[in-house]
């Protein structure tokens, strides 16, 4: 064997550095789902009776619709009459301060290197942490409130804005969308929910992270985002995960509604357990539904993803540009290492004049994974004028991953311009020889070589935000280069 | 400075041999040019001395400064100040040369214990070596030999030498795809950077790049030995006579051996 492939087998072995689980007691719904089940979350939530209604259409619709199975993945059938559908901690009282908050939890969160105190003091970044279902705390309210800025957990919105939440609940990702869509409406628990008033430019970057941290528990995150007319906001997603045995489902939906003039960046790092690096079990199923509408004229809104996590991942963030002159934009890094698998790209479906849109997908392979990029650019009849930009770039480490890309170009309008780039490459022995011999080890110059790959979309994070995504990538894929 | 002794190298897939027992002395502040016939050996020479995987050494040493290069692995290599101007430097997208350099002073640095070099500094310098070899400051914002001409390719091989400083620096085919101006501007960088303390050895088959970096000794290269050595005047000859008289005279030794 050669030191080539001993260092790429090594990589296979680097452990999941995130693997830990916070000791917080739970209380947990029994297995399975039915119409109790829903019933039980929405009177946890003390929810209004539409909001229970509509859970239980989806249901219906959901029993009738059966499991995508045209991804580039594979993984064993997930029994859904298997999983708690409902987990919170048992201390559900909102805090005041920081103090009151159960000092495991804050734990979790150093660990995390993402404490919100010191989020609080340094950052002024507002942080609405969703751990297991329940939101614990959020900060930055106040300074938020005086913009008229709303940015809560999904159930306190559903409290105390629940016209606004009906209005929009289901409005970019109908509840009958896809399979996954469908048992997210049917069973979500929690999640965030943002509006920004008409011509409010939000003062700072609204972040969540996301945490599963129950056995078994299926994650059902719901978050929407309503800008209203010239506003603007970045809002920010990062998840870790603990290391766990059995698989874990999280099928989370994601809308963003832009209205005229409106600008939402959307960014994520995602970093979820990638299952054992030997065999690929107990890591996380990540299906997830992500969409945004420019709805008025001249709106904007754009994806930025590090996808390093997850055993298996399937994931869409699309923009449907039905403004004129409305912009979509889809940045995309996604690492897969040892046994991962992820199907991922981006829907750009252009109803509009004058709309464009633009894809950068960088997909980095490593160990025995397979990477795909999956993407659909389509024109309307009336969408005169309607351009597109893709690039979707593929690097190999080592000969036993694979890289995969499935572009599809639907066009109705002669005036459309459609653009796809597309390059495939291997990080070889000759440019680590290169970088080695200016005294650059194997593992930094992997670092370099991943991160000069990635920088188109790195660029598109906040500042602080592409610093944790340039160490996550290297961590991910550490020793992984011989 | 260093010092080669009966190095024999085979290539690690098939077997075959390349070098046949190299010996050779370089002292501080010298510049040695090898030359010799396309396939005698000359690139092998610098992988290996270099520690590319691709070959495999059987016998021999090839000590710098005492440390046997050929126990290293290629990073602690360069840390020991070994340099390899490449013949085909590989183009690195999206990292720029200012960021790939600084990784690289500063792995040395790290190796030796000291300090990583701030940005400042790093720019200061940086900035001084570009006047010195008449490089456009705006070039190391560029990533890495990324849609470069060959001039731009060799002239980066020469600001990195310049930034790591090396004690023996290995020029291998410097001149290959250059213009005669594109050469200058190399050769004169090298001749900016060469010192009583560090030595060079040029690697080349023609003996124009030796009308700009004169070499103190000559060496011919030929089926994987060192087959004549000599001053200056040898590559003169070489470029009057070609490369078939030493050929034939390799063969009349042969055949009275």
């Amino acid at each position: 064997m050669s030191d080539f492939q001993k260092t790429i087998d090594e990589v296979t072995q680097s452990e999941y550095k995130y693997g830990f689980t916070t000791d917080i007691e739970m209380e947990l719904a029994p297995k399975g789902l039915n119409e109790d089940i829903i019933r039980l979350i929405s009177a946890k939530k003390e929810e209004p009776e539409w909001l229970l209604e509509w859970r239980l259409k989806a249901f219906e619709q959901w029993k009738k619709m059966t499991e995508p199975e045209w991804a580039y993945v594979q993984y064993p059938k997930i029994d859904f009459q298997d999983i708690h559908y409902y987990a919170a901690p048992k201390e559900t009282k909102k805090y005041k301060s920081l103090d009151e908050v159960d000092p495991e939890l804050l734990k979790t969160f150093e660990k995390l290197g993402i404490s919100l105190n010191e989020q609080k003091r340094l950052t002024g970044v507002a942080v609405d942490a969703v751990i297991d279902s329940v939101s614990v705390k959020t900060t930055f309210t106040e300074e938020l409130n005086k913009k008229g800025i709303i940015f809560m957990s999904f159930s306190e919105a559903v409290q105390e804005h629940p016209d606004l939440i009906r209005k929009y609940i289901g409005s970019v990702v109908p509840m009958t969308d896809n399979f996954y869509a469908a048992l997210n409406s049917a069973v979500f628990t929690d999640g965030s929910f943002c509006y920004i008033p008409k011509g409010v430019r939000c003062p700072m970057e609204l972040s969540t992270y996301f945490r599963i941290n129950a056995a078994n528990t299926g994650q059902f995150e719901r978050t929407l985002i309503v800008a209203d007319e010239g506003s603007y906001v970045s809002y920010l997603e990062g998840c870790t995960a603990p290391q766990r045995d059995e698989n874990q489902l999280h099928a989370a939906v994601v809308e963003i509604y832009a209205h005229k003039d409106a600008e939402v960046k959307y960014s994520t790092v995602q970093n979820w357990y990638p299952g054992d690096p030997e065999t690929g079990k107990g890591g996380i199923y990540n299906f997830v539904t992500k969409r945004g509408i420019c709805d008025g004229d001249r709106s904007k809104i754009s994806w930025t993803q590090v996808e390093t996590g997850s055993a298996v991942t399937w994931k869409y963030p699309s923009v449907i540009l039905k403004g004129d002159d409305s912009i979509g934009e889809f940045y995309s890094v996604a690492v897969t290492n040892n046994h991962q698998q992820a199907d991922t790209g981006t829907k750009m479906i252009h109803l509009g004049k004058n709309t464009k849109s633009r894809i950068i997908s960088k997909g980095i392979s490593a160990g025995q994974s397979n990477n795909s990029y999956r993407g659909l650019v389509q024109v309307a009849k009336k969408a005169d004028n309607a351009y597109n930009f893709s690039q979707c770039d593929s690097i190999l480490i080592g000969d036993k991953c694979g890289a995969h890309t499935f572009p599809y170009i639907e066009s109705a309008n002669a005036s459309a311009q459609v653009e796809h780039e597309a390059t495939t490459s291997k990080i070889g022995e000759d440019i680590l020889f290169y970088c080695n011999q200016r005294g650059i080890d194997t593992e930094k110059a992997t670092e370099l070589i991943i991160n000069g790959f990635a920088k188109e979309v790195l660029n598109e994070l906040p500042m602080e935000f592409a610093v944790e995504a340039q160490k996550l990538l290297a961590i991910s894929l550490e020793g992984s280069v011989g | 400075m260093l010092s080669i002794k009966n190095l024999k190298a085979q290539i690690e897939e098939s077997g075959i041999e390349i070098l046949k027992g190299i010996n050779l002395e370089v002292k501080p502040g010298e510049v040695h040019a090898i030359m010799g016939p396309n396939g005698s050996g000359k690139s092998t020479l610098a992988s290996v001395l270099a520690g590319r995987e691709d070959y495999e050494v059987t016998d021999g040493s090839a000590l710098l400064d005492g440390e046997d290069l050929l126990d290293l692995d290629p990073e602690e290599r360069a840390w020991a100040g070994l340099f390899l101007a490449f013949q085909y430097p590989v183009e690195i997208p999206g990292v720029s040369i200012a960021n790939f350099i600084k990784t690289a002073v500063n792995a040395k640095r790290e190796h030796l214990g000291q300090d990583p070099m701030n940005a400042k500094d790093f720019l200061k310098t940086m900035r001084a070596k570009m006047e010195m070899l008449e490089i456009n400051p705006k070039f190391m914002q560029r990533y890495v030999n990324d849609g470069f001409s060959g001039g731009e390719k060799k002239r980066n091989e020469i600001l990195q030498m310049a930034m790591l400083e090396p004690k023996l620096s290995i020029l291998d085919e410097t001149d290959s795809g250059l213009d005669i101006d594109a050469l200058k501007i190399v050769a004169n960088g090298v001749n900016a950077l060469k010192g009583t303390d560090n030595s060079m050895i040029v690697i080349t088959h023609y003996q124009r790049l030796l009308n700009y970096i004169v070499p103190d000794h000559v060496h011919i290269l030929y089926q994987g030995r060192i087959v004549k050595s000599g001053s200056k005047e040898l590559a003169k000859e070489l470029e009057a006579k070609g490369y078939d008289w030493i050929k034939e005279e390799v063969a009349l030794q042969e055949t009275n051996a």
